[in-house]
């Protein structure tokens, strides 16, 4: 199982930033390994996001996201003490999802 | 003896069969496989339903002018135009263009940050597509130093 994400959600003013950096591997399948092997692709493909329980973001990803991936985005109407979730889904089917509170 | 018409159907019925069946290994999720395996800006566009893009200046992308390190770029991604549906984010030299696609809702600002992997030098794109399929894009040169797609 993959490591937690942390997971940061600050509130200013009518809406919440919201910043993620996920522990994943992010492999491209373009790389070969010492001994001259194509490493297989292993990266984040759906990364969703909710508020509260509602869903309120979904993204899709390929395999040109960095490693350790990171994401920012702005939540509106969410205030402190607001509930974040975020899944993300991997092409191995692996998952994670982790909950963080705004402050 | 077949007639063409009896020909014409059978072929219809195995076509059909093969939609329906499909490729399980892409029909599992609402993945893209289209989009992120398309080679230029306009393919990758097409696959989430864009038209032809066009250059708009009220969509921006952001980035830095030298990465120094391809693995991670930071690129973000907005526009403060209403009735956008999706944004993408795209560099032209990658072995496929597309990086990252967010939907747009209402509940979430049409400004995302994220980072990328650049093989080399190239134009990022951001793609705002909007409700009526129309896609607006900006570029930005994004000049590479040392690249991040392994090798």
């Amino acid at each position: 199982m993959a490591d937690p994400m942390r997971i940061r959600a600050q509130a200013s003013g009518d809406k919440a930033t919201v910043r993620v950096l996920m522990s994943h591997e992010m492999e491209t399948g373009q790389r070969k390994d010492a001994a001259g092997k194509t490493v297989p692709a292993w990266f984040i493909q759906e990364v969703t996001a909710s508020h509260n329980g509602k869903p309120i973001l979904n993204a899709e990803w390929g395999p040109a996201v960095s490693k350790n991936p990171f994401m920012q985005f702005a939540v509106k109407g969410a205030k402190a003490g607001d509930k974040i979730a975020i899944t993300w889904k991997d092409n191995k089917g692996d998952s994670r999802t982790d909950e963080a509170t705004v402050s | 003896m077949q007639t063409r018409r009896e020909t014409i159907k059978q072929s219809m019925v195995v076509a059909g069969l093969l939609a329906t069946a499909g490729f399980p290994q892409y029909a599992q999720a609402a993945f893209n496989k289209v989009g992120f395996d398309a080679k230029s800006i306009q393919d990758a566009v097409k696959a989430y339903g864009g038209g032809a893009i066009a250059e708009s200046k009220d969509v921006t992308i952001t980035g830095p002018d030298i990465a120094e390190n391809g693995a991670v770029v930071p690129l973000g991604a907005s526009t403060n135009l209403a009735g956008v549906k999706q944004l993408l984010v795209l560099v032209e030299k990658n072995p496929s263009a597309l990086v990252a696609m967010f939907h747009v809702s209402d509940a979430v600002d049409a400004n995302f940050l994220t980072r990328a992997k650049m093989g080399q030098s190239s134009d990022v794109y951001a793609v705002a597509i909007m409700a009526d399929g129309k896609a607006l894009f900006a570029k930005k040169e994004v000049k590479v130093t040392l690249g991040g797609c392994g090798g």
